[in-house]
């Protein structure tokens, strides 16, 4: 299962985060902070796994973005690892080349997070196929 | 009208955010906007309330507290408009969890809207419960959410099943109410709730026993055949990663199979097949596809036994440890070590790899390679293995060393063949990485040292040129400093050369000189310098030409500010000065260390202390520097000649005193020390004298009068205050006492002396008893007359008191033929302020007259 999922720049700010365990706000301050520490000194060469308290963070970097994963120790990190880059791609069809402004202001129209909820939900996937999730989220703006 | 106002849009907004320079600067808009935000809450104002929540969101998101925002949430969310929702619920889901009690409000919400008619929002709805719920909201809308398992958009069923693991997470009793509608899900084309479905299935059967019998009976063989399916399914390019269909139910499914199979061998019996073709038919060049290969071994290994799928599986991890993505050997290593429960052999034919991996630049993959390289070792394969590691702990990383240390450390001590080897892997790792070895490690390797005589030259010979070229670590000096302490003239004489070894010419002063550059040493610490000063201590009886010289240096510590070196120094000075006759005893070669004992000792925790004697009968003092972190050294180790039976705890002080006799053997130890200035010792610790028995008890008073002691030790040690042993040693000047049997210190007296009758008394005091005093007198006749009728009396001060016992007979033969003694009991209540005095009374008859002697005795010795 998922924990919690976190797009954070270089510098360490938080550019995206959605938690799957409820955690207060201090606390998520707190793990932001250090799963950015753990991953941002990590050298290219190393594996994308770290051990992160008594749970693993899969991560993998993206131009500045460092987009992050903390799963339960059993799970398989490969599989993981396989996940992130079809949410990469799936953003990149979205904003054609997403970078991370385009995610800093289309956040308002929270379609990160929806993109993000009909492909991930309570910590599992939901929908494997881009394009199925993609025509869903054609349908939703429709609403808009 | 305020400039911030509502008016402000969620983009513009960012972008004064953006601007701001310092985080002063940003925590001020921050502010206005919140301000903003909550006067229009307070107004309840329609309009603005989805960009007002939109703008919360993003400031909850830069970290400033948002609570104000919560009731907006659900006040979006009751809004009958989809965008009104959307964003209510987002808010929700960021802006709360589970634990807050406002979530109870939303309930009914949010059970209206898992029945709209608008599917987007009962997808909304479901979306917000399965990532927020409590275990309350759970359990009253679990029955909607069933219902919506069954309903006719694939989209809602999907995200109904991924609401129900978090429902039955939360609450696992509803558990039985899904599996039905599980079952019929896992029958689904449609990847997507296949795919959620499946995830249902495996967290149900974690959950509930019963859910998991339902399902491995019925529905294992449909779950091999959509595999199979899917396996061999054509192209589909909506699905496909890296020319794989869909990867991820690939994982899932596999993942549930090994759920279902675990510990029933039928349902594995029907996967092995699907499991052997995905295992051989997954191209393995993308990282897709090694997923599923992980994923296919760990089933294989979880699931009941198959030897031939296992040696595939062994295999496949193989192949991923040769691969040069990291993350794909970090991933193996870690399989590997599961695997080494299952099939030790398999694994160990890849041992050369995973050595490779220890030296790998990645920190975790060296982690993961180093323990299960600790895992593989057995006793065929322990000498090259550490070989290797201990060469590449030349090369290590200073943060990986002390990993590495221990390690190689328990591999050379639970596997060394033989004593040989295992010194000299010790020797390389301590000379490498001294620093990082723990103390209980070279306390081992000490008693190992000691057991194996007949490398005691190589060994002191082999450290003495260790220490030459590096003087770095400092266990290593420590170790040496002993070795050379107590084998020094080993050392000199070459005595015992391997052929192994070059020969190498040390005269005395060179090994003075190596200790000596110990002590001086800066970084040498205080366990360091005080193990020094004693081996040069055991160097000065030793090598007597160089005593002069090693005193001169012992002296140097005289006003030393550590306590410890400084009593050392003086003692040892004192020692090399005064009492030449006792030193060469006190610094005898050790005893042997019993291996068995410090086993059993290190693994009760207990300080590594004392020798125990094996078998030799041990004159008397004997040297015993004590190889531990406490600084104390046994200068009296009063081992007897009975081995001391392996015990702990209590039984130490017994065993070192070797009081823990039968008395026959304890008078025989005790008698057999031939020197006269031993024998006081004993007596002066008073073990000779009085009962086994009260020794036990008395003893340790005496005894562990140390200082600075760890508690355990403390009852251990025999270190005798300074003051204390310098009297000891200084009564061996004077005459011995005349019977051997004499308490301490109390010289017999001549009580009285007249022409024709002497009066000798004999002192003892039981020891814990100080105020009583065993007189035993004894009479001799000086005359030529035989006295007869011969009756003692004795009077006493008010603070004695006395108690005569009867004489052991009333004729005295003359000039001197026999003597009559008599005991007598005097208690002293004033002992150590008044000393006794005693008028007697003498009578007889000689030849038929009576006589009458009296005197008054007042030359008792002071102290009694």
């Amino acid at each position: 299962m998922i924990r919690f999922i976190l797009l954070q720049n270089r510098q360490g700010k938080t550019r995206l985060a959605k938690y799957y365990v409820p955690l207060e706000d201090s606390e998520k301050h707190k793990v932001e902070y250090e799963v950015h520490r753990l991953v941002v000194n990590r050298d290219p060469k190393f594996t994308n796994f770290v051990e992160f308290r008594t749970h693993k963070v899969i991560y993998r970097r993206y131009a500045g973005l460092f987009f992050s994963l903390c799963v339960d120790i059993t799970d398989n990190e490969l599989a993981y690892l396989e996940c992130i880059h079809l949410f990469v791609e799936i953003l990149d069809h979205f904003f054609s080349n997403v970078c991370e402004l385009d995610l800093v202001f289309n956040f308002h129209k929270v379609l990160v997070y929806l993109i993000l909820d009909e492909f991930i939900l309570a910590g599992e996937l939901q929908e494997t196929s881009k394009r199925a999730i993609i025509e869903r989220m054609g349908e939703l703006e429709k609403l808009e | 009208m305020n400039p911030f106002s509502s008016g402000t849009r969620l983009r513009d907004m960012i972008r004064a955010i953006r601007a701001c320079k310092t985080a002063a600067e940003e925590r001020a808009v921050v502010r206005k906007e919140c301000a903003a935000i909550r006067a229009a809450i307070n107004e309840n104002d329609q309009d603005y309330r989805h960009r007002n929540l939109a703008k919360l969101m993003f400031i909850h998101m830069l970290g400033y507290p948002t609570h104000f925002g919560q009731m907006e949430c659900l006040k979006l969310i009751a809004s009958p408009g989809f965008p009104e929702k959307r964003i209510g619920y987002l808010g929700l889901m960021l802006l709360l969890d589970e634990r807050q009690e406002v979530l109870m409000l939303v309930t009914n919400s949010v059970k209206q809207d898992l029945n709209h008619t608008n599917q987007y929002i009962v997808g909304l709805a479901l979306c917000a419960l399965g990532n927020i719920c409590s275990a309350e909201m759970a359990r009253d809308l679990a029955p909607e959410v069933e219902r919506l398992l069954q309903f006719r958009d694939p989209n809602i069923r999907k995200k109904a099943a991924l609401c129900s693991i978090r429902i039955i997470k939360k609450v696992p009793d509803l558990a039985e109410n899904f599996i039905n509608p599980v079952a019929a899900l896992l029958k689904e084309k449609h990847h997507g709730v296949l795919i959620t479905g499946v995830q249902l299935c495996t967290d149900l059967c974690k959950v509930s026993p019963e859910a998991l019998e339902y399902f491995r009976k019925k529905c294992t063989d449909g779950l091999v055949r959509t595999l199979r399916d899917l396996v061999n399914s054509p192209y589909a390019p909506e699905y496909d990663i890296a020319g794989i269909t869909d990867p991820f139910l690939h994982i899932r499914l596999l993942k549930l199979l090994r759920v279902l199979g675990r510990g029933d061998a039928d349902a594995s019996d029907s996967m092995n097949d699907i499991l052997a073709q995905v295992a051989t038919k997954t191209e393995s060049n993308k990282n897709a596809g090694n997923a599923i290969l992980y994923e296919c071994v760990e089933t294989i290994m979880s699931i009941e036994d198959n030897g031939g799928l296992r040696v595939l599986a062994i295999n496949i991890l193989g192949r991923f440890l040769s691969n040069r993505d990291n993350n794909i050997r970090y991933v193996a290593l870690n399989m590997l070590m599961r695997a080494i429960t299952v099939d030790a052999q398999a694994v160990q034919r890849h041992r050369a790899t995973i050595l490779e991996c220890v030296k790998d630049s990645d920190a975790s993959i060296r982690k993961r390679a180093l323990e299960l390289v600790y895992l593989l070792v057995n006793e065929s394969n322990v000498k090259p293995l550490t070989k290797e590691l201990v060469d590449y702990l030349e090369v290590s990383d200073q943060d990986f060393k002390g990993d590495l240390t221990a390690k190689v450390c328990s591999i050379i001590e639970k596997f060394s063949p033989e004593k040989s080897w295992y010194i000299d892997q010790m020797l390389k790792v301590l000379t490498e990485a001294g620093n990082f070895v723990k103390d209980e490690v070279w306390h081992a390797l000490v008693v190992v040292i000691s057991n194996a005589s007949d490398l005691h030259g190589y060994t002191v010979r082999a450290l003495f040129r260790a220490l030459q070229t590096t003087a770095e670590q400092e266990s290593l000096v420590r170790v040496a400093v002993w070795c050379i302490g107590e084998y020094g003239d080993l050392l000199v004489s070459n005595a015992g050369m391997l052929n192994v070894e070059d020969p190498i010419t040390v005269t005395e002063s060179d090994a003075v000189d190596i200790v000596e550059s110990a002590i001086k040493r800066h970084a040498s610490d205080l366990t360091t310098k005080s193990m020094a000063l004693i081996a040069l201590l055991k160097l000065s009886s030793r090598f007597p030409s160089c005593s002069r010289r090693i005193k001169d240096i012992v002296v140097q510590h005289k006003g030393s500010l550590v306590l410890e070196l400084q009593q050392r120094s003086l003692e040892f000075n004192s020692i090399i000065e005064k009492h030449q006759n006792i030193r060469s005893a006190l610094v005898e070669r050790m005893p042997v260390l019993d291996e068995a004992t410090f086993g059993g000792r290190r693994a009760s925790s207990l300080p590594n202390t004392v020798s125990t004697s094996s078998g030799t009968a041990v004159k008397l003092p004997n040297g015993v520097a004590k190889p531990s972190a406490a600084p104390l050294v046994d200068l009296l180790d009063l081992s007897d000649d009975v081995p001391a039976p392996s015990s702990s705890g209590g039984d130490f002080l017994q065993d070192l005193l070797g009081v823990n006799l039968p008395p026959a053997t304890q008078s025989e130890g005790t008698n057999q020390t031939p020197k006269a200035g031993t024998d006081v010792l004993l007596d002066l610790l008073s073990i000779g004298s009085t009962p086994a028995q009260d020794n036990n008890l008395s003893t340790p008073d005496i005894l562990s009068s140390g200082q600075d002691n760890k508690p355990i030790i403390a009852s251990l040690d025999v270190l005798a205050a300074p003051s204390n042993m310098m009297d000891l040693l200084d009564g061996l000047g004077p005459a011995p006492p005349k019977p051997a049997e004499n308490g301490p210190a109390y010289p017999s007296i001549v009580a009285f002396e007249s022409s024709s009758l002497r009066l000798t008394f004999n002192f003892s005091k039981q020891p814990g008893n100080p105020q009583t005093t065993m007189i035993s007198g004894s009479f001799t006749n000086l005359s030529s007359n035989l006295f007869t009728d011969f009756v003692f009396q004795a009077a006493v001060p008010k603070f004695l008191q006395l108690h005569l016992d009867p004489a052991s007979g009333n004729s005295l033969p003359a000039s001197g033929n026999g003597t009559i003694t008599q005991s007598l009991k005097v208690t002293n209540s004033q002992h150590g302020k008044k000393p006794l005095v005693m008028r007697l009374r003498i009578a007889y008859k000689v030849d038929g007259k009576d006589v009458l002697e009296e005197g008054q005795i007042n030359n008792f010795p002071r102290d009694l």
